[in-house]
């Protein structure tokens, strides 16, 4: 090892004279403490007994044995019980029988293995001190001469109007992939589907699954529906998309309970609300609607919508009340929407304003 | 139509003049019967309470549940009003034991039924009798024979939000569970749909037909019946027993294999 440079700050680079002398780190402390070494060397058992060694021998090709034993009742199980389609609990059977089958034939191999080389390999612990990563001084003017012979060969440097353009061509391969990723993108302007969804003037609420319309009268007191807009089933494509934004809640208070601002006094029908089903916190179905007081649950994040006061967040990380659809009731009875919802449902974007 | 079919071969093409007459009358006092008959028997239960079964009911009325709901059962500052809740509503809360209460909390809890199904259809009929309410319903609306699919597709819909899509129930806020539905009686699953009870909201039969009802009780009768796929459905309660299984089991397995693999042999 080299002299070591005790410096005002206690410590100094040592300095790097050549490639064969400091193989190791180059910074050094003066008042190190000296390695300690590996302590002593314990024998095993298995070292010291002959008869211990036997038995981990046997235990060994027990295991291995087990593991044949575990692949060959994999494939009787596969065999013995098949998948039978009308009758799911056939499944369970197939697969668990199945799985423990090969999960003796790996485990058995694994510990097998694991036990064989701790208890039965020669157990002496050894260091291997680093190697220095510089190459000799051969290999390095080796290495040199092939990339001045290939230069030479090929003209790389030469021939420069040809390597500019292979240089050219190698950058322009990407490109039609990056045109490709940008299919990936909406076609429409995202930021216009997230302001709006499928209710609209005179849009009938709809029962979900059916699609059947609702009623007014249909909706007694302490009722909730599950509301779609009328015409979403009949939707040819993004049917899903259009659910996930359109999904409603529909509950009905007794009117006396239900506390209304002025401007929103006419967004409701004797006591029957419609409230966005989409957590304003990052768009959960908020749908556990507990009827005597009247507060919405969220299940993924425990946000409180108190339904009473234009579901106002009472609790949880949500930011915003939900939005609520406006509502009114057509001439033939039925509950329409009076417009689209007066601001984007769901959870904040970069774009939202508010 | 004695008139029409004594008529012998000798006497075909001569009809009595009031033949056609008799025969109206006889069809439609026919149809009417059969109607008649098809139609009480399906609502029978409804005004099947004699008197003496209300009297009966309103002792016991009287006796068990007027300190909360009044001797007259309009609602004390205790308890609520009971006047139009119906049968079904007394069918569901004394038939699962969830009244009387034992004490008041954030709900009533299911406890062992305090009452013989004759005392607790003797109170329903008392209490269906002061208004008009749910009624319990026609036995082919609970025989769990419906659409098994349907009634998942709706249960999905209107239920699995609180009670978990397998029925295991969840928590709400402040105390309040929504319970677990396995192994409940179907007139309970119908009267609880229908009478919303506690902080339950309401299915009335204009939101879910009975028909869809039935559906739904047959949903659950089929997983009642048909235990999970998977093997341990670990209460069924999702990410949180299956994450809590893999962190403690799962983890802890590597754990100890970690520690064994760098161990060395004794």
């Amino acid at each position: 090892m080299a002299e070591v440079q005790d410096g005002a700050t206690g410590s100094a680079v040592q300095k790097h004279d050549d490639g064969a002398g400091a193989p190791a780190t180059a910074v050094v402390r003066a008042n190190r403490v000296a390695n300690p070494g590996f302590p002593p060397e314990r024998p095993r058992v298995t070292d010291l007994d002959p008869k211990k060694a036997k038995a981990a021998e046997r235990t060994v090709t027990a295991l291995f044995f087990l593991s044949i034993i575990g692949s060959a009742v994999a494939v009787a199980a596969y065999i013995l019980f098949p998948i039978d389609e009308s009758a799911p609990s056939t499944i369970r059977l197939s697969n668990m029988f199945i799985g423990i089958g090969i999960t003796l034939g790996m485990l058995g191999i694994g510990i097998g293995a694991v036990h064989w080389s701790k208890a039965l390999m020669h157990g002496h612990e050894e260091v291997e001190m680093r190697h220095p990563t510089r190459g000799s001084d051969e290999t390095r003017a080796q290495a040199v001469e092939i990339f001045r012979e290939s230069n030479a060969e090929s003209g790389f440097t030469r021939r420069s109007l040809m390597r500019n353009t292979l240089i050219g061509a190698v950058v322009a391969t990407p490109i039609p992939a990056v045109a490709l990723f940008r299919e990936l993108a909406p076609h429409e302007d995202p930021i216009a589907l997230l302001r709006h969804t499928m209710w609209d003037t005179g849009v009938r609420l709809a029962r979900d699954p059916s699609g059947t319309p609702i009623r007014a009268s249909e909706v007694t007191i302490g009722s909730v529906f599950q509301v779609i807009p009328e015409g979403l089933t009949d939707l040819e494509s993004h049917r899903i998309e259009e659910k996930a934004k359109a999904a409603v809640l529909l509950m009905r208070l007794p009117i006396d309970e239900l506390n209304e601002t002025e401007e929103r006094s006419s967004w409701s029908y004797d006591g029957i609300v419609a409230y966005s089903k989409i957590c304003t916190h990052v768009g959960c179905p908020v749908a556990l609607y507990e009827q005597q007081t009247h507060h919405l649950l969220c299940p993924c994040h425990q946000s409180q919508f108190d339904v009473a006061n234009h579901c106002e967040v009472i609790f949880g990380p949500a930011a915003r009340p939900l939005p609520q659809l406006p509502i009114t009731v057509d001439d033939e009875g039925y509950l329409v929407a009076q417009s689209d919802f007066t601001e984007p449902v769901g959870p904040s974007f970069w774009e939202r304003e508010l | 139509m004695a008139l029409t079919s004594a008529a012998s071969p000798r006497r075909t093409g001569r009809r009595h003049p009031l033949a056609t007459t008799a025969l109206l009358v006889v069809g439609l006092l026919s149809t009417g019967g059969v109607y008649a008959l098809v139609t009480t028997s399906a609502t029978a239960d409804t005004r099947a309470a004699s008197a003496e079964l209300v009297d009966e009911g309103g002792k016991l009325f009287a006796a068990n549940c007027a300190s909360c709901h009044g001797l007259n059962a309009a609602g004390t500052e205790a308890g609520p009003s009971l006047i139009g809740v119906g049968a079904l509503a007394v069918d569901f809360q004394v038939g699962t034991g969830r009244m009387p209460m034992a004490a008041s909390g954030p709900q009533a809890e299911v406890k062992p039924v305090q009452f013989t199904q004759e005392q607790t259809d003797a109170m329903a009929a008392w209490v269906a009798d002061l208004a008009p309410g749910p009624a319990i319903p026609a036995d082919r609306y609970l025989a769990g024979d419906g659409d098994a699919s349907n009634g998942a597709e709706l249960f999905r819909i209107n239920c699995a939000m609180c009670h978990n899509v397998a029925g295991a129930g969840g928590a709400l806020t402040e105390g309040k569970w929504a319970p677990g539905l396995a192994n409940i009686d179907p007139v309970h699953v119908y009267g609880a749909m229908v009478t919303g009870p506690q902080n339950m909201p309401v299915f009335s039969d204009l939101n879910l037909t009975p028909e869809e009802k039935n559906d739904v009780i047959t949903y659950l009768r089929y997983l009642d019946e048909n235990p999970s796929v998977g093997g341990f459905d670990l209460g069924s309660l999702g990410p949180v027993s299956e994450g809590l299984f893999i962190w403690i089991f799962g983890l802890g397995g590597l754990v100890a294999v970690t520690i064994w693999l760098t161990a060395k042999s004794n």
